[in-house]
């Protein structure tokens, strides 16, 4: 062990008060520091925001609608449903595990949404407690997958597996002879076809950035206080100033056309709500864990099992989400519904986005970075006019190039003892 | 180091199945004292130490802890009374960095239930800087970057950061370099000058006799000999570690404990 690992240092060198990252340091130096670690393979986010931008260029090339506002909004809503569903598969991933069955169990919710507001006299319901009850049959879904995984032991493969026929054939059993579902509810169908009025997505995004600054502002403060490293002020007004500056453009371009659709207002709480949770909370500190070393969670005293419920529990409720969004762009349910390319896609959302299949490693803004790249690449070869087959072969080529790069840069990272 | 044992084991006995791992021993080990627990492969170190830490219940026997007898019945239990264990494979996650490898199970929260990630990053340094850990760089890495010295101290640092009284050290030296060694036996000793009851359980006589007060020598999961460190040399201990007179028959007795 000792041959690979850094050369040992004596006990005369930098005392432990000092860390990487000391008070005062500036700009310059951070950007330095980010630099050399791109070079040793922490390459974060940077593959995924090069490969948008040759998207861009790409399909820009190709055909001047790819680029416009009206596309834009466009691509919001086609990836919505991936990006929730695949918020979810980011949570089992961090585990090391896997959930096959999120495309049909989606479609389970999309279906039992449709069904329980079915404008039948007797017993239809509200479009609230619909939801409530497709979401909370979510939660059970995942649950009993959970509980499948950690008390009896059956691999989440195979647990996955079994659900992606079964919920199938609840979806077909739910449908019966139905054929297809139109969803009349305007609040339901709202979701992914109705838009913010252009001031209120103004007062949403400004309210949104100075949160942001807010919450780094009194971050600082705390660890100023406490007379811990703290980044220099101007990173953290650089910061400040992307997000504006990417909140502004989307919510200007969106604007031109018919606006910022509910369904990126959705995202953008699911986001805030899961990276808090990840990030900040005991449970997600714990996910991390369980996926990084189990044994070492366990004996740290963490109920490994109920983490793994958990996260199985809310993989299916993003699904049932997700699954909902879905059957709200498409104003119905049919037979397929939760089939085709949905299960595929979301997976290797999260994956494109940097979340790793082997666990411990990841973040709520894979999901995010991914579904936009699967998204745009299936716009765009939509606007060529491609055939599907043409889109999923690109869109494997493109899961297997970004899983190459990571695999480049864990290579680098284990080098430099980054892992 | 004072002369009232912190832990007392009496006449703990453990057995898996037919095999009497553990046979009537006794074991103590007080404030400011480092005790090395040897024995050859097979002795029953390890099962010791996995009683004493909650992992497998004891069959027979006392467990005696600050003078009060006391019943573990799993690692909660030995963490409530302060007993922490630093495992060989030292049980680090790899993707976390130092604090949160340090405060992993037992984070520190703020009002809202939010990580208090300023306070924990605050305290872990000081319990680093009060075991004169100085060559981790960066509390924020992850230890996957660390050598593994530096991990071992990690470890360390976070069995003692509770206030802990007892702590358990299986095999810290293995596999470490000569330099890396150092550092850890340094720290083993700053350990028991700070007052903390320490085990050691190392194969390495050489470390034993620069670091350990006492040697209490397994054989067989019987107890064979315990030595003072300074009245004797390291060819009595293997002997003693070899060929030990064991004082009962194993098989017999135990058939008939356990019948």
């Amino acid at each position: 062990m000792s041959g690979t690992t850094a050369p040992v240092e004596t006990s005369d060198s930098a005392p432990v008060g000092t860390p990487g990252a000391p008070a005062g340091e500036s700009l310059q130096d951070y950007a330095r520091r980010w630099w050399a670690g791109v070079r040793a393979g922490d390459l974060g986010s940077l593959p995924i925001v090069i490969g948008l931008i040759l998207i861009a260029i790409i399909f820009q090339s190709q055909n001047d609608r790819f680029l416009t506002a009206g596309n834009f909004v466009n691509l919001i809503v086609q990836m919505a449903a991936i990006t929730v569903i695949g918020m979810g598969i980011v949570f089992v991933l961090l585990l090391g595990e896997i959930d096959l069955s999120v495309g049909y169990v989606s479609g389970v919710a999309g279906v039992a949404t449709a069904l329980l507001m079915i404008p039948d006299g007797s017993h239809q319901l509200g479009a609230g407690p619909a939801i409530a009850i497709a979401l909370l049959a979510g939660i059970g879904i995942g649950t009993l997958h959970g509980l499948l995984i950690t008390k009896i032991g059956i691999p989440s493969f195979i647990v996955t597996l079994a659900g992606l026929l079964a919920w199938n054939g609840v979806v077909l059993l739910l449908i019966g002879s139905k054929g297809t579902v139109i969803i009349q509810n305007a609040f339901v169908v709202g979701f992914a076809n109705d838009f913010l009025p252009a001031t209120t997505a103004w007062i949403v995004v400004i309210a949104g950035i100075g949160l942001y600054a807010g919450l780094l502002l009194s971050g600082y403060r705390t660890r100023r206080k406490a007379g811990l490293a703290t980044e220099p002020t101007s990173l953290i007004a650089l910061r400040v100033i992307s997000l504006a500056a990417v909140g502004i453009i989307v919510v200007a371009v969106a604007n031109q056309d018919r606006g910022i659709p509910y369904v990126f207002l959705v995202i953008a709480g699911l986001y805030l709500l899961w990276t808090f949770v990840l990030n900040r909370t005991r449970f997600g500190r714990h996910i991390y864990a369980v996926g990084g070393n189990t044994e070492a969670a366990r004996r740290a005293g963490i109920n490994v099992d109920n983490v793994k419920i958990a996260c199985f529990a809310i993989c299916s409720l993003m699904a049932a989400l997700g699954g909902i969004i879905l059957a709200s762009r498409l104003r119905s349910i049919d037979t397929n519904s939760g089939g085709g390319s949905i299960l595929l896609y979301s997976i290797a959302a999260a994956v494109i986005g940097g979340t790793s299949l082997f666990g411990g490693r990841g973040h709520i803004k894979s999901a995010v970075l991914g579904a936009l790249v699967i998204a745009s690449i299936d716009n765009g070869l939509g606007l060529l006019g491609l055939s599907s087959g043409t889109k999923f072969v690109v869109t494997g080529l493109v899961l297997l190039a970004a899983v190459a790069v990571d695999s480049f840069s864990r290579r680098g990272r284990a080098q430099a003892g980054r892992a | 180091m004072t002369d009232t044992p912190v832990l007392e084991l009496r006449g703990v006995s453990k057995n898996f199945g037919a095999v009497q791992a553990l046979f009537e021993v006794d074991f103590h080990v007080s404030p400011g004292e480092v005790m090395a627990l040897v024995g050859d492969n097979g002795a029953g170190k390890s099962t010791l130490i996995k009683c004493i830490a909650g992992i497998h219940p004891i069959d027979g026997g006392e467990v005696v802890f600050e003078g009060s007898p006391v019943s573990i019945h799993g690692p909660k239990d030995s963490a409530k009374l302060g007993i922490e264990v630093v495992y060989q494979d030292l049980a680090l996650a790899d993707n976390l960095d130092v604090v949160e490898n340090m405060y992993l199970g037992r984070e520190l929260t703020d009002g809202i239930r939010r990580l208090d990630e300023t306070a924990m990053e605050a305290r872990a340094k000081d319990t680093l800087a009060s075991l004169s850990v100085t060559t981790i760089r960066s509390v924020r890495q992850t230890v996957a970057g660390l050598s593994g010295g530096q991990r071992q101290s990690v470890a360390v640092a976070k069995a003692v950061m509770w206030n802990s009284k007892v702590v358990i050290l299986d095999e810290p030296t293995a596999a470490l370099g000569v330099a890396q060694t150092r550092q850890v036996l340094d720290l083993v000793k700053r350990l028991g000058q700070q007052g903390l009851a320490v085990v050691l359980i190392s194969h390495n006589l050489h470390d034993i006799f620069e670091v350990a007060d006492t040697i209490t020598v397994l054989r067989l999961g019987q107890n064979v000999a315990e030595f003072k460190t300074g009245e004797v040399t390291q060819t009595q201990v293997v002997e003693a570690i070899t060929a030990g007179a064991l004082s009962k028959v194993p098989g017999h007795v135990s058939a008939e404990v356990t019948a």
